[in-house]
This record gives structure tokens, sequence and C-alpha cells, in this order.
């Protein structure tokens, strides 16, 4: 049996990840993300 | 390469890990002045459980970050963040978690002080590793996505209530460098500090114990092991069966039989303890082995 040094599964997996990500930009995800993530978390660090 | 990297695998993997602990979280003023970073680096998330509420995070948590979308009125579902766990995963696999996670190399330091009589895992250790999959499925997505109030947003339930990288490179830096937290201090805090004492002290006694039985994101990159860039395979003709990797593996893995095991954290032990050789990085297998049959599980 022929081993691969790359899974031949990696390449759907990743290109999959990329698209995923150019699209959840394209539909403003980060905009929520980025909200969230310049304030400081309450529930994050314990207080609500 | 295969034998530079096995031999100075351990050197390399704790400079790494504290390499990039420290320039992710880099921005030093935050630290000194009680307040977070608010750049654009925080619209990119980083690999590791590095809380985005930690003074000098210069990006994102992915975990945070996917309950933060889900948990919105807008999306019920995040394709930025699910990407990134796609692409990520197929690149490292759990090599984040060896290399690259901030509360792996708490942990990892932990357990090097020689403090308690140390154990690998805990009894039932096949039961309780899939608690983390209960974590992620109901703390990460079902309850964000579900438990929604009347304007349509959720808690962060994993940050909330067991998120132990928040209490430590969040919670404490911000609470003893700003007086308008301290004063909003209440039982939420006492819970999250008590989550957070127990696994620290949890990790003097148990290797990793957060990993382990805990951690949604080492979850979800244990499932790329098989087909990541990091995969091991197994020469099964080489192998004679000694199990010396079981016994050098610290998340107890038989790498003879499972070399890509959804547990392993790709710390390298196993690659050394192997007397003749047979477990290797598939992408830098050696040629001589092109003939023989893999083992990958
Ligand atoms: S299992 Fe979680 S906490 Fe542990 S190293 Fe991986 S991402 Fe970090
Ligand atoms: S199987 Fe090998 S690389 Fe993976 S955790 Fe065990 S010793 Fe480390």
């Amino acid at each position: 049996m022929k081993k691969h040094k790359i899974h031949p599964v990696f390449w759907l997996v990743a290109v999959c990840g990329l698209f995923f990500m150019v699209f959840g930009v394209w539909r403003e995800e980060i905009v929520i993300l980025y909200q969230k993530a310049i304030y400081i978390c309450m529930e994050c660090i314990g207080i609500g | 390469m295969a034998n530079f990297l096995k031999k100075t695998i351990f050197k390399i993997r704790l400079a790494i890990q504290i390499a990039f602990t420290a320039l992710s979280n880099g921005y030093v003023m935050g630290f000194l002045k009680g307040k977070i970073y608010q750049g654009p680096g925080k619209k990119l998330c980083l690999p590791g459980l590095n809380c985005y509420s930690c003074p000098g995070a210069l990006g994102s948590c992915p975990i945070g970050s996917l309950q933060a979308v889900l948990g919105s009125p807008k999306f019920q579902m995040s394709f930025y963040v699910v990407g990134f766990f796609l692409f990520t995963g197929a690149i490292l696999g759990r090599v984040v978690c060896g290399f690259l996670c901030p509360f792996g190399l708490v942990q990892d330091l932990l357990y090097k002080i020689p403090f308690f009589a140390k154990r690998k895992n805990m009894p039932g250790h096949k039961g309780l590793v899939w608690i983390k999959y209960v974590v992620l499925a109901l703390m990460v997505v079902i309850l964000p996505m579900f438990a929604v109030n009347a304007y349509g947003i959720s808690d962060p339930w994993f940050c909330k209530y067991l998120c132990p990288s928040g209490t430590l490179f969040g919670g404490i830096p911000l609470i003893a460098t700003n007086d308008g937290l301290q004063q909003a201090l209440g039982g939420l805090f006492i819970w999250k500090m008590s989550v957070l004492l127990v696994l620290l002290v949890w990790s003097l006694w148990v290797y990793r114990p957060f990993c382990k039985y805990l951690c949604p994101l080492g979850a979800i990159y244990g499932w790329f092991n098989p087909i990541a860039l990091s995969r091991f395979q197994m020469d099964k003709e080489a192998c004679i069966d000694c199990k010396k990797c079981k016994a050098a593996c610290p998340m107890d893995i038989p790498v003879y039989a499972k070399p890509n095991s959804a547990e392993c954290i790709k710390c390298g032990k196993c690659l050394q303890a192997c007397p003749t050789d047979c477990i290797e990085v598939a992408l830098w297998a050696k040629k001589k082995d092109e003939s023989r049959d893999s083992a990958e599980s």
C-alpha cells in the first residue's frame, strides 16, 4: 500500500476552511467578533 | 531533518511555548494600565485557549469568538470560526495544544513542580476524556445558540462558568490593576477562582487534566490529528511491541495502535522513546519506509 506524506483529505479540509473563513468575513461575522474582543468580557473575567 | 527534530523536540517545544505565549500576549501597556488591546489584530483568532480579555492579548480566543457569534441575534452559525478550525486543524491538529496554547504551557510547568506524587491519569480516564465533547456541545454550541434572552442574545456559557484561561490571564491581571472592576466582584468571581484553583492544584498532580478532560478546543483539534500535516505514521514491521511509546506518553496513548489518537498533543515523547524509530512524522518520513504499510488509524 502506498503511503502518503500528506493525507489526501488534508487538502479538502484546508481549502474548505479557507472558503468558510472568506465567507464568514464577507457576511461580516467579524464585526460581532471584533466588538466582543475589544471590550473587556465581563463573563470571561468572572464579573458577569 | 527527522532525526534532528527527534533529538531536540523537548527544548524546541518549551522554547516555542514560551515565545508564542509571550508574543501573542505582548501588549505590555495593557498589563500596566489595566486595559485591553483594541487594535485590528483582535479580528483574527489565535490558535490556543487565549482569552481576548487578557490585557496583553493581540488576537482573539477562537472558543470565545465562536460563542460570541453563535450567541448574537444575527447569526446561527460562524463560518469564520469554523473555517479557522478547519484550516488550523488541517495544518496543525493538536500541535496547537503541545506548542501554542498558553494554558497548556501553564499546566506543563505546574506538572514539572516536584510537589505531589505524579500520575498520568485519573481513575476512569477512558470515560472521563468524553467530558470535553459534552462541554463543547453543551457550553460552546447548544446553550449559546438556544438559551437566548428576549433580545436574542445569550451568555458565553463556557467563558462565564468554566474557562480557567479567562480567569488566569484576563480576570486576575485586570482586577489587580483596575479599581472599578474590584468594586464589581461577586459570587461569579468566587466560582471562577475556585474552578481555576482546583485546576491548578490538579495540574500539580495529574498531567494536563484540563486538556484531557475538559477543554473544548482540544476536543475540536483532536478530530484533525489523523489527517493533519503533523500526523504520525507507524512502521509496523519495525515495531518490536516493547510499548515504550505508551510508557513515555504523558497522554497515555498506545501509540503503536493509535498513532493519531485524538488525545495526542504532539509532544514528541513517543518519537524519542521508540528504540527502533518506527514512529515518524509522515511529512518527514524517510523514503525507505514508503513501501511499508501504514498503521494509520
Ligand atoms: S486542550 Fe485546550 S487548554 Fe489544553 S493545550 Fe489544547 S487548547 Fe490549550
Ligand atoms: S502519542 Fe507521542 S506525541 Fe502524542 S502525546 Fe503521546 S508521547 Fe506525545
